[in-house]
């Protein structure tokens, strides 16, 4: 895979990406916060989510055990898959043993993280995600660069010209057109499908319900009409009870896109019974760890309470800058930073939590008010505890503190710098810095430092006589 | 807490090497609300390029230098700039959950450590310090200056008022609005050398709103942000100029 810095570089030389993300991003957080503004309380209600949430956590174990049972006592069949293959497997023999040929997906993060289409492919299934967005990244053979919005650093005509290519339809960067042009496709997959794959974005403890929230009513038509429905999500995505998920729901589409709330809500408690009008014939949720039980004993824990909202990734100016596919895996932005490398361990992922400011843009609009900032900080300690980095700079900043907490060498250091400093300087600016440091001269100048230290400047500055009925004259 | 008579200035790395005059127009600020202020002798750094980069154990040994310095002084401490102002209250938490001692230290210091703007406002009460900018000659318009809200003041510490409100009582001032102000500039600390071309995005898009707010002057509060702006702007041959916020209210204090 290539290099994150790469990765990066390409995305910044892409003018198209910076024009879909700019408007995008723009758009979606100045609904975010009029939309948040007009839940009284909105406070309040952000932090009553926030504990329950984490209340949750703290025996998610147990809280599992009562969801299955709940599960089970609603007639859905219940798998635990520790990794993403075996998530996949259960999926594919649950597929195969039924009989089924064509599957419709609703949109889901897990099982983009776990790559079941491409097991599915290989196992001789159809599969077709439903959900314009992934519908299109399905059509482009790429990945979603946002959690929420998967084609946001695509343009309109982009999306025009993968259609075109791909389905063979009439090019158009009309919008209203292109989903018109999909739907039509969509639906016969819909009729003929008997296989129908969601995730799922809560889990209700209490009693055993599947929440999945949708703007297309997709995810409505893949749970209903074909005969299997299996359902793929992380141990992590639990709330205790109905009157916390009113909780989470007024917060979700609030952050995510602006919206009081999503256009469909589905609640799905098993498979169809006798004498109801619609539903599978059998259901099946499959948890999925995959590396969230090691998160949940360390000091990252906290972020297994985020609602994939994506507020953090609009609001994020690395994110606004680069797009989602500069991350290099499923979860992009801040909340990706944190989770890629807890999920798949810090060294492979070493780069991530490096790619902040640590502007906080992210905590401040978080609906559930995870610290980001402190679990990047967290990241980069463990980077540089387990992970391989340069000499240069583990013996830089080394050379750091043992200056920095001796006074006097300090000053040394200080003053050698003043004087290097001074040979690189033309007029008071440094216009190109040797070793690891040339990245900041590669875009600004550095000041060079000033001919006298402030201490040196405070030492000599004449001894003010002291007010008037004060103490004696500060002590220099 | 009454005017107390004597500060401690914490003068932060970057204004004891780059920004001296920064430091003294703190002092001159505060001199003239008869506060005298004391300069800790030995202090260095906050230990926030080490702690930023992951190395703790690095941060930890310049951290508690100026830990123990600090606790040997009384007083409140004045910090000059948002992110070191936030290191010393908030992150010596997370650098020393494993050290009791300093941790404890840690925590009374945080009591006493405040940044500059928050200092004159919500300690002092301040709202106008009677500045008052002369115009350049007859006729001519206020020049308009722009505020960067740095992140680290604006979020870590919650400063979402305190320099605005000062800014707004100086006289033969205009504040210019800015688009996205509250974005970050891209600074970061050691964020600016690792990811170069990312932090040169982010500095760009807001040079560029700056310069369109038409301010001749953009004023902040950390001398991070300052730094990189200061940088970014003089490699452009921008006209526009970088100021602290104290060097504005010293210089309209002055008359000058
Ligand atoms: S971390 Fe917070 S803001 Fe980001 S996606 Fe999760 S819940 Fe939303």
């Amino acid at each position: 895979m290539s290099h994150f810095l790469d990765r990066v570089e390409t995305a910044l030389r892409d003018p198209d990406l910076k024009t879909a993300l700019g408007r995008a991003t723009e758009r979606l957080g100045s609904r975010r916060s009029v939309s948040l503004d007009s839940l009284p309380d909105s406070d309040a209600v952000r932090d009553m989510a926030r504990r329950a949430k984490l209340g949750l956590l703290r025996d998610l174990a147990g809280n599992l055990e009562t969801f299955e049972k709940n599960l089970i006592k609603n007639g859905v069949q219940v798998h635990w898959a520790e990794d993403g293959a075996a998530a996949n497997r259960i999926m594919v023999d649950i597929a195969k043993s039924r009989g089924c040929k064509r599957a419709v997906k609703s949109k889901s993060m897990a099982t983009e993280e776990t790559h079941l289409n491409h097991d599915l492919l290989e196992a001789g299934l159809e599969v077709l995600e439903t959900d314009l967005g992934e519908y299109i990244v399905q059509l482009a053979e790429t990945t979603p660069s946002h959690i929420i919005l998967p084609i946001i650093h695509m343009t309109k005509e982009s999306i025009g010209k993968v259609m075109h290519e791909k389905i063979k339809v009439p090019y158009t960067s009309d919008p209203e057109k292109l989903a018109k042009i999909a739907r039509a496709k969509l639906r016969e997959a819909f009729l003929s499908a008997d296989l129908g794959i969601t995730g799922a974005n809560f889990g209700v403890v209490d009693s055993g319900a599947l929440v999945l929230v949708s703007n297309e009513g997709n995810a409505r038509l893949v749970t209903t009409l074909p005969r299997v429905h299996v359902a793929v999500m992380g141990i992590e995505k639990l709330v205790p009870s109905l009157s916390d998920l009113d909780l989470m729901i007024k917060i979700l589409a609030r952050s995510a896109t602006g919206q009081k709330i999503t256009t469909y809500t589905s609640l799905v408690t098993g498979p169809r019974r006798e004498g109801e009008a619609d539903g599978c014939q059998e259901m099946h949720v499959i948890l999925l760890d995959n590396g969230r039980s090691r998160i949940l004993g360390g000091p990252l824990a906290e972020i297994l309470g985020c609602i994939r909202c994506g507020a953090c990734l609009n609001a994020c100016p690395v994110y606004k800058n680069v797009g989602g596919h500069a991350y290099g895996d499923t979860y992009p932005g801040p909340i990706g930073s944190i989770v890629t490398p807890g999920l798949r361990g810090i060294k492979a992922w070493k780069e991530l939590p490096d790619a902040s400011s640590l502007c906080g843009a992210c905590r401040d609009v978080c609906p559930v008010r995870l610290d980001i900032p402190r679990m990047l900080l967290e990241l980069r300690k463990q980077a540089v505890d387990e992970a391989s980095i340069p000499w240069a700079l583990r013996i830089g900043l080394w050379g750091f503190g043992v200056a920095a907490s001796r006074p006097w060498l300090y000053r040394a250091g200080a003053g050698l710098f003043r004087w290097a400093s001074g040979l690189m300087a033309k007029s008071g600016w440094i216009r190109k810095l040797p070793g690891l440091a040339a990245g900041w001269t590669r875009s600004r100048d550095l000041k060079a430092p000033a001919p006298k230290s402030f201490q040196e400047l405070w030492r000599q500055r004449p001894v003010r006589p002291a007010p008037a009925g004060k103490e004696a004259a500060p002590v220099r | 807490m009454p005017k107390p008579s004597k500060v401690q200035l914490f003068h932060t790395c970057i204004i004891n090497e780059v920004y001296p005059e920064v430091g003294l127009a703190v002092v001159n600020v505060l001199e003239r609300l008869d506060i005298a202020v004391e300069v800790p002798l030995n202090q260095t750094c906050c230990g926030q390029p080490a702690f930023n980069g992951g190395f703790h154990a690095d941060a930890r040994k310049v951290a508690r230098l100026t830990v123990d310095i600090l606790s040997a002084t009384k007083g409140p401490i004045i910090i000059p700039s948002g992110s070191c102002g936030d290191m010393l209250t908030h992150q010596y938490h997370m650098l020393f959950a494993d050290e009791p001692a300093y941790l404890e230290k840690s925590h009374a210091l945080s009591e006493r450590c405040h940044e500059f703007s928050m200092f004159l406002v919500d300690v002092l009460g301040i709202r106008d310090l009677g500045a008052h900018l002369r115009a350049s000659g007859p006729g001519v318009a206020a020049p308009k200056s722009a505020y960067h809200p740095s992140c680290h003041l604006l979020r870590g510490l919650g400063a979402k008022s305190q320099p605005q409100t000062l800014l707004a009582q100086v006289k033969g001032l205009a504040c210019a609005e800015v688009k996205d102000q509250e974005e970050c500039c891209g600074f970061g600390g050691m964020f600016s050398v690792k990811n170069s071309a990312i932090s040169g995005a982010m500095l760009e898009n807001k040079m560029r709103n700056l310069e369109a707010s038409g301010a001749e002057t953009v004023i902040s509060c950390d001398m991070g942000c300052l730094l990189h702006l200061a940088g970014g702007l003089h490699r452009k041959g921008s006209t526009l100029k970088v100021k602290h916020l104290a060097q504005v209210l010293d210089e309209g204090m002055s008359g000058r």
